[in-house]
């Protein structure tokens, strides 16, 4: 029984529109899950509901034991243990990267800034992006940006990491990039949640494989198993989707 | 012209032309001050006090700077209230801007990307974190054109501080002119340093709207 996020019945509503119904999910410490599905499957709008980014009308969200709920006073300090890394990178444009990752450690975790700072350049050596440190986000690639941001999340020493479709927005020569940092976090045995269109990513990297449609998980399965021998006639179609042949 | 009687004035230039600036400088400070308040309280639309500061907008933005110096300087004291010339001119410039502030300010924190709000909330700071740490250095970036602005309309509008019988720029023009009748001398003076005041401010500001810009952090 490690299981680190557990989610109950889930149920999220958009202006009477039901986005996600009844999800059921545990994540166990050091598990890599992938969630794919087409778009508009309400992907995005699950992860977010993870770290209380959305509000849910039903069910609920347990990170260790403790109920993740909008409106809560413990939001904060549960929201600690959850990274989250975004399509957009969502830099801060006017702090450099250094301040960038090192801000909430700081004024958050209130950690002292000489250690953060020496934290913050470990890691950023570890990505090639130390020379970067004075730099400001505008100033770097958007692969950069983006392996900016997951440093950003690791420093606040999360037990979990959420990716909402982190390579959506680059350009195909700077995926590459950012998913080997995220499969070196894998071989680490992070825990992660993983939204992703990469197929051949999400097969390499997941443990396993949730296939979202319509707001309801459709099919959870290993990646082989899954790519292989999808079970559902959706996921069959939704995997074809990203074959082609000439006719 | 007389060079000798512009010799001879400007040390009374210079006094006045540092009391113009000491209270125009604090002036802005306080307006400064002031509509990040006000536009904190508009932003996150904190009710009554939200009213309150709509009210003070719409009342400062629509009376001349002389009519409130008046109401400050006079009608204070009528109220019980006893404040300096000085603090008056200050409060009065402060209260001013500050309801220009506050617009520009507040156009600044609209523009601000909600979703730059949600990073920050991922990386679990509070409210008042993401308000002082991200929220509001972008929205002082974005509003610095119109902040800037305001900054020379204010010092400009130090010129009816006469009018309260502060011994600023304006004041002893009309006091020298008044006494020896040398009008084109003193009007002069009076030209040279208020450009001599606002010109450093129009080109330090225009580097600073460089600097600042949104897209412009790290040029």
């Amino acid at each position: 029984m490690n299981e680190i996020l557990v989610t109950e019945h889930l149920h999220k509503e958009y202006e009477g529109m039901t986005v996600l119904e009844d999800i059921n999910l545990t994540v166990k410490k050091g598990e890599v899950v992938v969630i794919v599905g087409p778009s508009g499957c309400g992907k995005s709008t699950f992860l977010r509901c993870l770290n209380g980014l959305e509000t849910i009308q039903d069910g609920r969200v347990l990170l260790d034991n403790e109920v993740i709920n909008p409106g809560r006073k413990n939001l904060t300090k549960v929201r600690e243990k959850i990274g989250m890394v975004f399509q957009s990178y969502e830099l801060f444009p006017h702090k450099t990267i250094l301040q960038n990752v090192t801000l909430a450690p700081i004024k958050v975790q209130k950690r002292d800034k000489a250690e953060a700072q020496k934290e913050a350049l470990a890691l950023l050596a570890r990505i090639g992006l130390e020379g970067k440190k004075d730099s400001y986000p505008r100033q770097l690639s958007g692969g950069q940006k983006q392996r900016v941001a997951i440093v950003r999340a690791l420093m606040m020493h999360p037990e979990i990491l959420l990716f909402d479709e982190v390579t959506a927005a680059l350009d195909p020569e700077m995926v590459r990039e950012v998913l080997e940092v995220i499969l070196a976090l894998a071989k680490e045995g992070r825990t992660m949640v993983i939204v992703t269109h990469e197929m051949a990513f999400a097969r390499a990297v997941a443990d396993r494989i949730i296939f979202l449609d319509g707001g309801q998980i459709i099919e959870e399965a290993a990646p082989d198993a899954f790519f292989t021998h999808p079970q559902t006639g959706r996921a069959k179609k939704f995997l074809e989707s990203f074959s082609y042949e000439k006719k | 012209m007389d060079i000798n009687v512009l010799l001879e004035y400007l040390p009374l230039y210079g006094e006045a032309f540092l009391l113009t600036l000491r209270i125009g400088w604090l002036g802005i400070l306080l307006s400064f001050f002031i509509g990040v308040a006000c536009a904190f309280i508009l932003y996150f639309r904190i009710p009554i006090l939200r009213t309150i500061v709509k009210a003070y907008i719409e009342l400062f933005r629509n009376t001349p700077l002389l009519v409130q110096l008046f109401f400050l300087y006079f009608g204070l004291p009528k109220l019980g209230f006893h404040i300096s010339a000085l603090s008056c001119g200050v409060l009065g410039l402060g209260l001013l801007g500050g309801s220009y502030m506050t617009e520009a300010l507040r156009s600044g924190l609209e523009a601000v990307e909600p979703m730059q709000i949600q990073s920050a909330l991922a990386l679990s700071m509070n409210k008042r974190q993401i308000f002082a740490h991200i929220i509001l250095p972008q929205a002082i970036a974005s509003s610095m054109p119109p902040i800037l602005a305001n900054v020379i309309f204010l010092l400009k509008e130090t010129s009816v501080f006469s009018a309260i019988s502060l011994m600023d720029l304006m004041f002893t023009a009309k006091d020298l002119i008044g006494l020896y009748y040398k009008t084109t001398e003193c009007l002069f003076l009076l030209v040279v340093f208020y450009i001599l005041m606002l010109l450093p401010v129009s080109v330090l500001g225009s580097i600073l709207e460089k600097k600042v810009r949104y897209a412009g952090f790290g040029e």
